[in-house]
């Protein structure tokens, strides 16, 4: 009996100190975010104000703003997705209902893996190859957009797949058993009922673009831009114009860059407050992406 | 066997075999299948009921390498429904089918049923309204439902989701109502509501059940054939099969000693 209770002591020891070390090391990770989030409030939230979203960036630190990191980042986002949105959700539906299973479909599914993994900086040497040289639109907002685009396209098929696989296969016999065709399925069925997970892998990827800082550069992305894009809406017919997407632009990460490079501590600090701007914009991208999904869990749970 | 057969025939399986790639799961099925009556197919799991079922809607053709020989005449056409040059949709349209576990689409009551008429480009509210009602009510389910159309299917319990899926087979006028095992996944209530419906449909409408339940069988159809590892032992009217199987395995099975 005494033996039973100093070995029963004994696992238990085994299981306190798992215990210490696990949450030691969560501790770890989490301090160190939390340090690293305070530090940047700290150094940059003085700087913080209505005047450093409308202004330009300056040589004078304490009058530099992110005006047109902000308005590119947002005209890069929308380039971005709307090229990235229509291609990976159809390529993601294509390759879920319709592709038949052989091998060319399998060595697909291996490179849209594979490419989720490249390093960003090969997509800005494609972008670069393909955009600016090859069908010329400049190192514009149309070449950033795109290049991102090619960047999260991967992620957004993937997410696309996997709502669609979430989806019981009884519900499609149930639409093919009253005589729909495969389109009919995937329109009334397949889309809607595969929104939430699609909505989400494209925000969660355009949260990622948002911050990419090495692909934007390498095709061209300037570093001081005191402009902004050309207006998509005019006031004579008709009314809406293009010109913007072959505008040079600059991106948040970029402004970022730019000013942490500089000697003068001053830009240091607007670095860690656009840093700050940022970050909440991922983070707000990111609680919309885990809305979207509690919304749509909530209605359709199979 | 269609001496078997007093009436009108709706369909005519003859020397049917189906193959799911190198499995030949069907071998050599000939059933006459009378209109207006309720056809049972009984057997122990695995010997090939669901499969039968799913040719006579074409369910096989979603699938790759799925393949039938042989012939499925449907009357008064006189075609061959599993023909490859035959449209597996223009099948579907007329014979619908309920699934084993009831599968609603995550819509409302109201559009589960209109789907099989927005499908074939049906969309005027008035008409839609008129069938969703008449597919309800024959579905017995019109009176529990008439107040929340326009609430999710998911909400009602397992037996109203089931006359859910035949209000939704019932819409688009069938001439053939498929049931696959439409039970096993529901309480002895709901069970014997079902089974009701099922008696007062074959009025409108030509049933083949698959059940495993043997009562079942028994309670609600007028003929009954008895399939084993991938062939019909034996057809004939429901109450011969119960009291006086000719064969020793068809007897073996309804007395509960083997499946
Ligand atoms: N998709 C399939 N591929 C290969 N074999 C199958 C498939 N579906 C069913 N089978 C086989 O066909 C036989 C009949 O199955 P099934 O029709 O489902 O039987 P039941 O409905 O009578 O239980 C079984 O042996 C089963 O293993
Ligand atoms: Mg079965």
């Amino acid at each position: 009996m005494k033996n039973i209770k100093r070995r029963i002591a004994f696992n238990k020891f085994w299981d306190y100190v798992f215990w210490v070390t696990g949450l030691l090391s969560t501790l770890v990770g989490l301090v160190l975010l939390f340090t690293l989030i305070v530090d940047l409030f700290l150094d940059g939230s003085g700087r913080l104000s209505y005047k450093f979203f409308t202004s330009f960036p300056s040589r004078f630190p304490e009058e530099a703003g992110i005006l047109s990191a902000w308005v590119g980042t947002f005209f890069l986002m929308i380039v971005t997705a709307f090229a990235a949105i229509p291609l990976g959700v159809a390529a993601g539906i294509y390759l879920e209902e319709y592709a038949k299973k052989n091998w060319l479909t399998d060595i697909i599914e291996i490179n849209i893996a594979n490419l989720a993994g490249v390093p960003s900086i090969i997509y800005g040497l494609l972008a670069m190859g393909l955009f600016v040289y090859f069908f010329k639109f400049g190192e514009s907002i149309l070449t950033g957009g795109l290049a991102l685009a090619l960047l999260i396209l991967p992620m957004v098929i993937m997410a696309t797949r996997e709502a669609i696989r979430a989806i019981p296969n009884s519900i499609r016999e149930a639409s093919y058993a009253l005589g729909a065709t495969k389109w009919q399925t995937v329109w009334w069925h397949i889309i809607p009922y595969s929104t939430g997970g699609i909505l989400t892998g494209i925000i969660i990827g355009l949260s990622r673009a948002i911050g990419e800082t090495a692909p934007i550069i390498t095709v061209g992305a300037l570093t001081f831009i005191a402009f902004l894009p050309t207006p998509p809406i005019t006031s004579g017919f008709p009314f809406i114009s293009f010109k913007w997407l072959f505008d040079p632009f600059t991106v948040m990460p970029i402004q970022i860059f730019n000013w942490v490079s500089r000697p003068q501590a001053e830009f240091h600090i607007n670095a860690a407050a656009a840093g700050i701007v940022l970050m909440i914009m991922t983070l707000l991208m990111n609680g919309i992406a885990i809305y979207i999904r509690y919304r749509f869990r909530k209605k359709i749970k199979w | 066997m269609s001496v078997i057969i007093s009436g009108e025939l709706k369909a005519e399986v003859k020397n049917l075999n189906f193959y799911y790639g190198d499995v030949h799961a069907l071998r050599d099925i000939n059933l006459p299948i009378e209109r207006r009556k309720v056809s049972a197919l009984i057997g122990p799991s695995g010997c090939g009921k669901t499969t039968f079922l799913r040719c006579f809607n074409r369910m096989h053709d979603l699938y790759p390498h799925n393949r039938y020989e042989g012939k499925i005449i449907l009357h008064p056409d006189n075609i061959n429904i599993i023909l490859p040059e035959i449209d597996p949709i223009e099948i579907r349209m007329q014979i619908s089918m309920v699934f084993q576990k009831p599968n609603p689409f995550p819509k409302s009551i109201y559009e589960n049923v209109a789907y099989g008429l927005r499908v074939r480009g049906i969309n005027k509210r008035q008409l839609l309204d008129e069938k969703v009602e008449k597919s309800l009510r024959g579905a017995a389910l019109w009176d529990e439902v008439k107040d929340r159309l326009h609430n999710l299917a998911f909400d009602l319990s397992g037996g109203q989701q089931q006359r859910l899926c035949i209000a939704r087979a019932l819409a688009t006028d069938p001439r053939i109502l498929l049931f696959d095992e439409p039970t096993s996944a529901l309480d002895p209530t709901a069970t014997s509501k079902i089974e009701e419906l099922i008696v007062e449909l074959k009025n409108e409408v030509t049933i083949i059940i698959v059940t495993h339940n043997m009562q079942q069988a028994a309670r609600v159809s007028d003929y009954t054939a008895f399939m084993y590892l991938g062939e019909i032992i034996e057809f004939d009217k429901t109450d011969k099969i119960f009291t006086a199987p000719s064969n020793r395995l068809t007897e073996e099975y309804i007395t509960g000693r083997f499946g």
